[in-house]
């Protein structure tokens, strides 16, 4: 876990606030503990995509717990980056069912086109690449996660127009990219 | 085939519009104030009647489940949580019902709340279905808008709330008393069981989790009989199912079937048939990664239900079928859910947290033809080792699989290592 010395101690937004009763409404009052997983969740939101040492402090301070019991779930769940991420975090899925429509393929590409290996991040901070377990879109193989969305059905040439738009701060369908089906159902049934 | 009118999931790709005014085009709470006022027992021996086994895979009675619930208490509440934490390879049904069709998993909450004197449910919606998650969301907001979710339900005397709750990437909370740690706040590891979660369950309350198909068709079950329900299907494999169709077919697709189907039947009809046709096929993985693999040669005539699976050492687990033809790298497609399980133990018990790793290492040498002929047995030795030696199905779920492998493709194994021997000795 990387700690930047120069931050101010983490504190959530007056609007985040907001979110954190919210949160916290969903939960018995003798169970706020109950709350960890949302407030890092909300923390690596205003943070950037990743959670500091201290954000981790303020949360088990915040539930009264010791930092280890926060500390503990933020390293347990893979969701939780422990460092600095890309504006983009592109997550590959490779488990067998993309494998089998070709997802080395995107893998592969996306390595030599980003000039990163895994789990790398590009010199401008743009992306960062990381090959993950199954994402649960399987009918819709091969596909990536970038950020909070899927992007589905891809090929080579699809995925790299993603990056490119990204790149260029194009906006971008998500789901399905082959133009020829919206979700899971067969294609060519719509 | 099944019959249009028999559909449950009429609008499971969302095709046909979004929001509750659509879902109630599709009969989506037609008629809830009589289901709420025919009371526990009435729902309880309508879903026991239907037949309706678990969806998430284990393929429990789901009625004999419910009941297991003890009446709630003045100090102890009564908890229902749906477990919407799909992260099983190769199955993605879920996931349309959350994003498209979540109206009937909240009418069939209400019904299960009611049927085991539930008033506060939680869903566990995996962390990376976020755009799932937002639909969801906003369908309950639209139900407490109009009286479906809340207090003095449709101006009955029974409140019902229902909180969502993301995970944040972890396969073991797909299992439920992991996924009842996660929820309380802490990493997600299974308990040791007994004490079963209906008595001992989330916050130490008597609790029922069930999975998102499983909850979802509840109100089919009650508005148009049991005894319709019990039609479909066959005996002890009732009723509909989710298929998820991926890997080597022309269309893969999630599509609702009749309960036995036939598999050659349910790729044919639905996925254009495998690539390169029938014959091309190599083997199925039938219910998700966990579920050994059936070579082509035992995939004729294959009933799709929990038994007819069975009956050839595998399983319907999901329901999510993952097809592979005769390009397959059979030992490569393996190696990637040894990679899977080795990546998503939990690490509590010994005998999942090495055993993973070292099968994974065995199988990639399998892969690149480095290993040795003695390895198959120590890759057997090490998976029964690993098989019923966990507190939860994960290292069961490692182990199958590889022992799948093995069972069908061990002169494979034999030859790829043999002649791998003999390459490295030419040079």
């Amino acid at each position: 876990m990387i700690e930047n010395k120069n931050t101010k101690d983490f504190e959530f937004t007056k609007k985040n606030l907001e979110q954190v009763k919210k949160i916290f409404s969903k939960y018995p009052d003798d169970q706020k503990v109950s709350a960890v997983m949302p407030l890092l969740d909300l923390a690596m939101r205003q943070i950037g995509g990743w959670v500091t040492e201290s954000a981790i402090k303020h949360i088990s301070s915040m539930l009264n717990i010791p930092f280890i019991r926060a500390y503990e779930v933020a390293s347990f769940y893979s969701m939780f980056n422990l460092e600095p991420i890309g504006k983009n975090f592109i997550q590959i899925c490779t488990t067998t069912s993309c494998w089998l429509r070709g997802s080395d393929n995107i893998l592969e590409v996306c390595k030599k086109h980003l000039n990163v290996k895994n789990n790398q991040t590009t010199k401008d901070g743009l992306f960062t690449l990381k090959e993950v377990e199954c994402l649960g879109a399987c009918v819709n193989a091969p596909m990536v996660q970038i950020n909070d969305n899927y992007y589905e059905d891809l090929d080579t040439e699809s995925f790299l127009n993603i990056l490119d738009s990204l790149k260029e701060g194009k906006k971008i369908d998500i789901g399905p990219q082959n133009k020829k089906r919206k979700g899971a159902e067969p294609l060519g049934s719509a | 085939m099944l019959d249009k009118k028999d559909k449950i999931f009429n609008n499971l790709y969302g095709l046909k519009g979004k929001g509750l005014k659509t879902a109630k085009n599709f009969g989506d709470w037609t008629n809830a104030k009589d289901v709420i006022l025919n009371g526990k027992d009435w729902i309880l021996k309508h879903v026991k009647d239907s037949g309706l086994r678990g969806r998430g895979g284990a393929g429990f009675p789901t009625g004999l489940k419910w009941s297991f619930m003890p009446s709630k208490t003045e100090y102890k509440p009564n908890y229902l949580i749906v477990n919407a934490d799909e992260s099983e390879p190769g199955t993605c049904k879920d996931r349309e019902i959350l994003r498209n069709e979540p109206f009937k998993l909240l009418e069939g909450m209400l019904y299960a709340s009611i049927a085991m004197e539930v008033n506060t449910a939680y869903i566990y919606i995996r962390g990376e279905f976020y755009n799932e998650f937002v639909s969801l969301q906003n369908a309950i907001d639209e139900c407490y808008e109009n009286n479906l979710l809340g207090k003095k339900i449709l101006k009955t005397d029974y409140n019902l709330d229902v909180y969502v709750h993301r995970g944040a990437g972890a396969y073991i909370c797909g299992e439920e008393s992991a996924l009842i740690e996660s929820l309380e706040g802490k990493k997600g590891q299974p308990r040791l069981k007994p004490p079963f979660p209906a008595n001992v369950g989330l916050y130490g309350c008597p609790t029922t989790v069930s999975n998102v198909e499983t909850i979802a068709v509840v109100p089919a079950i009650l508005k148009r009989g049991s005894e319709w329900f019990a039609g479909l299907g066959k005996e002890n494999n009732t009723g509909t199912k989710l298929f998820c169709i991926s890997g080597h077919v022309n269309k893969p697709c999630t599509v609702e079937e009749e309960m036995g189907v036939d598999l050659k039947e349910l790729i044919e009809k639905h996925c254009g048939g495998v690539l390169g046709g029938w014959n091309n096929l190599k083997a199925v993985v039938p219910g998700g990664s966990s579920t050994p693999l059936i070579p082509a040669s035992l995939c004729n005539n294959l009933a799709m239900d929990f038994d007819s699976l069975k009956a050839v050492k595998s399983g319907l687990g999901t329901a999510a079928v993952i097809v592979m033809d005769k390009s397959t790298d059979i030992v490569e497609a393996i190696t990637r859910f040894s990679r899977f399980y080795n990546h998503e133990s939990c690490g509590q018990c010994t005998p999942c947290r090495e055993g993973t790793g070292w099968i994974l290492k065995i199988m990639k040498k399998l892969c690149k033809g480095t290993a040795d002929i003695n390895d198959i047995d120590k890759l057997e030795d090490i998976c029964s080792q690993v098989e019923n030696h966990t507190i939860c199905a994960l290292g069961d779920a490692a182990a199958w699989p590889v022992q799948a492998l093995i069972r069908h493709y061990r002169s494979d194994l034999e030859k790829r290592i043999s002649s791998s021997k003999l390459v490295s000795s030419a040079e």
